[in-house]
């Protein structure tokens, strides 16, 4: 079945701004996690608000699950199975404990009390800070703060998860914390994924990828279909992963390493051009 | 279980007063301010100030802490006890030596005395109480106390789930925005500004400086935290549930009967003893 479905999509938020969306098209299966590209200002983030309703579309057709989501009486219902993550974890939090943070979600959409204790221990479990439960969020370090928004989401027991640049405020410990959470919720709980984001290694870990310019899609394929494509990557003001960067310098400084984008796969081509040389 | 608190003058030890409902602390409150007032001689404030030490007794909290609170109303304290004391419309001068204490319209007398005793015995016991209140009920606990306390105004129609939010919101805020406010400082800092010289207007003037973007930022947060909420199915409804209940106990018995006793102690003394007033 088809999680999120976008027709011809058109948005835009007055006629000066730039954040607009022109005739997007495009779907999203259930179970995949797909990674959304681009450099600020390219209408990605747009893309998160109008999938829960936060944003109204002006044009075109979104489906979440079937379910249209121009209409406003499927508003709460597309909330309830879209759980959007956002860049700054400060200012999500509700609560000043995290166990009442979590329960926001479920005390907002009327869930028994017993039941709501049951989904806090299972979204907090889900993200690995159940010892947490108690401690004040102000306290937690950002990777963690993340984490708890990711929990709170999950209590609603969403079947997408959309993260709208949820990294982006993170030291690299926090980024990795976030990433493993969201792969493992992905592979393990079946959670459909949007990874909205402009950090390269971490779409190298979705199904797919897309890349957005200007409020359109001008790219779509595996990760490593678009990473190929380096230097239309470049006229849209995106880089390779790093370890692509670094092959991309190897070959052009004469070694003939293949194009690789993960650490071990570079590894492995230096060793054979290695072994290679000396023979 | 002890509850992390970054602000407020919260005293994180175990006890019988922390353990105690909110809802009873609060109530408990009220009927003791109540019968501060209600005492019109020394013994009624007697039977309120050993009410008091029990409490504090029960709370472990240290006595020094809850003594500091008289700190930040020692001005009042000592204003009201000035204008009682040269003002109060008296009988008896209070004579020394040969010389009688009055002067145009300053008159000691020897009841303004006994009263600005009095007064200063009540304001006292006020400020103690309300923060024993404090030091042993945590900001969040203290919040959930108030809206079930005021859960019967739902039937004027008075939205009390939302001041509840708002209340809670704005704990939860207030670290963020001390830490904000700190980042704010030291940028300001760094561009030449000086907080810590210069006359009183010098200095408020600087604050402005901080004021400004710590309001935008401040207006910032709220529109992002109504994003967040709203993509969490908040809609305002009388529907939602709640997660936290609070359950009364024998110990809230024991509060709530130690406080019937010792307003009827009070009324008695009133009665049986004579008044002051």
């Amino acid at each position: 079945m088809q999680a999120l479905e976008f027709k011809n999509v058109n948005f835009s938020y007055g006629a000066q701004s730039d954040f607009s969306l022109n005739n997007v098209n495009f779907s999203v299966e259930e179970g995949e996690l797909v990674a959304v590209l681009g450099h600020n200002g390219s209408g990605k983030s747009t893309l998160a608000r109008l999938c829960n309703g936060l944003l109204k579309l002006k044009s075109g057709t979104i489906h979440v699950f079937g379910m249209d989501a121009s209409e406003d009486k499927n508003t709460f219902a597309i909330r309830q199975s879209v759980g959007v993550v956002f860049q700054n974890p400060d200012n999500q939090m509700v609560a000043s404990t995290v166990e009442d943070d979590v329960a926001f979600g479920p005390e907002n959409i009327g869930v028994e009390r017993k039941e709501i204790g049951e989904r806090i221990d299972f979204a907090l479990r889900a993200v690995g800070m159940e010892k947490y439960r108690h401690a004040t969020p102000a306290r937690l370090s950002g990777g963690q703060k993340q984490r708890i928004a990711i929990a709170g989401v999950l209590a609603i027991k969403p079947r997408i998860l959309i993260l709208d640049e949820s990294t982006a405020m993170l030291d690299p410990k926090g980024r990795k914390e976030i990433m493993d959470v969201v792969l493992k919720l992905n592979k393990e709980e079946k959670i459909t994924v949007l990874l909205i984001t402009h950090f390269m290694e971490e779409a190298l870990q979705a199904d797919r990828a897309i890349v957005m310019n200007k409020g359109e899609i001008v790219m779509q394929g595996t990760p490593q279909e678009i990473f190929s494509r380096s230097e239309e990557l470049e006229c849209y003001g995106l880089t390779l992963p790093p370890v692509g960067y670094i092959c991309k310098g190897l070959q052009a400084s004469g070694v003939s390493v293949g194009d690789c984008l993960k650490v071990q796969e570079l590894a492995e081509e230096i060793e054979r051009c290695a072994s290679r040389q000396n023979i | 279980m002890l509850k992390d608190v970054t602000f407020g003058q919260y005293y994180p030890v175990k006890s019988f007063v922390h353990n105690c409902d909110p809802r009873i602390k609060i109530l408990f409150l009220i009927g003791f301010i109540v019968a501060v007032f209600l005492a019109s001689n020394f013994y009624g404030l007697a039977l309120c100030a050993a009410v008091l030490v029990i409490g504090i007794l029960c709370s472990r909290v240290p006595v020094q802490s809850i003594l500091r609170s008289i700190k930040g109303i020692l001005f009042l304290l000592a204003f009201t006890a000035i204008l009682n004391l040269f003002f109060y419309a008296g009988e008896t001068t209070v004579v020394i030596g040969e010389i009688p204490l009055q002067w145009g319209v300053v008159n000691i007398t020897y009841e303004g005395i006994y009263f600005m005793l009095f007064l200063m015995f009540r304001l006292f016991m006020l400020i103690l109480s309300s923060s024993l209140l404090t030091l042993t009920t945590t900001p969040v606990n203290l919040t959930d106390g108030i809206e079930s306390l005021l859960t019967p105004l739902k039937w004027l129609r008075f939205p009390v789930h939302v001041l509840a939010l708002v209340m809670s919101i704005a704990l939860r805020m207030i670290p963020s925005l001390m830490d904000e406010t700190d980042r704010i400082m030291n940028a300001q800092k760094a561009r030449g500004t000086d907080f810590e010289h210069g006359n009183i207007f010098k200095r408020v003037k600087a604050i402005v400086p901080i004021l400004i973007p710590l309001l935008i930022g401040a207006m910032r947060r709220a529109e992002e935290l109504g994003d967040a909420m709203d993509a969490r199915c908040y809609t305002g409804s009388e529907n939602r549930t709640k997660y936290k209940k609070l359950t009364f106990t024998w110990r809230d018995l024991i509060v709530f009967l130690l406080c019937a006793a010792l307003i009827a102690g009070v009324v008695l003394c009133n009665v049986y003893l004579g008044s002051i007033l």
